[in-house]
């Protein structure tokens, strides 16, 4: 390779210290995205906090009926898994792993959030 | 009324300082015509310039073509004063501060490669904080940073790597 002698053996040092950086950002970046816990809310208020480290199932009364959020604690997520609205949107949702991803059931006025140490987006524009 | 005639006088190093300005602005506008996925990802090409007047005229008059690149870039791209020129300028400053320490490193061990590369870094760090500053002021900004850092440490390899191509050309050049 004629690049090769290009190089003097600094630079390997250098290039090698900046794909460290690369790497070190990339895990800083994700490290803040983990879901710590999940946010469930009704008609707008906070109704339960639920710590995504433990398998919980948790009835959430609503206006139409019953709406039951289920957390995995084996993949830290969380999930609804019934609901009485007609579209079922929430449910087809399925699992949220991620902070900042949320399931509204509007119907039945009932969310889950999920919260990780930072706060995060559901999507950037720019 | 008195005609007055107004003649700036050059010196030869202006005249090298102008043409060697030229080329990292003709290669600033060659670089807007490349497509590039994300908007603040480029490669950089100009600095390849910036690299060789480093090497083999000096920091300062790296300084002059660099700036006058981003000036004239400016006023040529319609960017002059407007957020993107900002940007080039905090990028361009802060690369030739992480010059004015690479070329303190021992030549033997540290050549344009690693100039590039930290130039690179630095450019990209000082329009990070640039824009978290002042265009995004949120931490969100920081979610591109492992892109950003992505494409400085490739940009900063390959430009590094034609500068280094073209400075030993020269020098084989010159000594025959």
């Amino acid at each position: 390779m004629p690049w090769l002698s290009l190089l003097r053996p600094g630079d390997y040092l250098v290039v090698l210290c900046g794909a460290i950086l690369c790497a070190v950002s990339f895990s800083l970046v994700w490290q803040e995205g983990r879901a710590e816990k999940a946010v469930v809310r009704r008609g707008g208020e906070v109704f339960a906090e639920l710590d995504l480290s433990r398998d919980r199932r948790v009835d959430v009364p609503g206006p139409l009926g019953t709406t039951t959020i289920a957390v995995e604690s084996a993949h830290t997520r969380v999930r609804v898994l019934s609901d009485p609205g007609a579209h079922q949107y929430c449910v087809r949702q399925g699992w949220l792993d991620r902070a900042g991803q949320i399931a509204i059931c509007a119907p039945n006025e009932v969310s889950v959030e999920i919260v990780g140490s930072g706060k995060t987006y559901d999507s950037l524009s720019y | 009324m008195t005609r007055s005639v107004i003649k700036l006088v050059t010196t030869p190093e202006d005249h090298c300082i102008a043409r060697l300005a030229a080329a990292a602005i003709g290669l600033a506008l060659i670089e807007v015509a490349i497509p590039l996925p994300l908007p603040g990802v480029k490669p950089g090409l100009s600095n390849i310039v910036t690299l060789i007047v480093l090497a083999r005229y000096g920091w300062r008059v790296a300084a002059w073509v660099s700036g006058l690149r981003v000036i004239a870039g400016g006023i040529l791209l319609g960017q002059l004063l407007a957020p993107g020129f900002f940007l080039s300028l905090t990028g361009a400053l802060f690369s030739l501060l992480a010059l004015a320490g690479a070329i303190r490193l021992p030549k033997r061990w540290f050549g344009p490669v690693s100039w590039s590369v930290l130039a690179a870094f630095a450019h990209i760090g000082g329009q990070l904080v640039l824009a978290r500053l002042w265009l995004i002021p949120h931490n969100g900004v920081f979610y591109l940073a492992p892109i950003f850092a992505v494409a400085a440490l490739v940009f900063g390899i390959i430009n590094g790597l034609i500068a280094a191509q073209i400075l030993t050309g020269h020098q084989m050049s010159g000594s025959r």
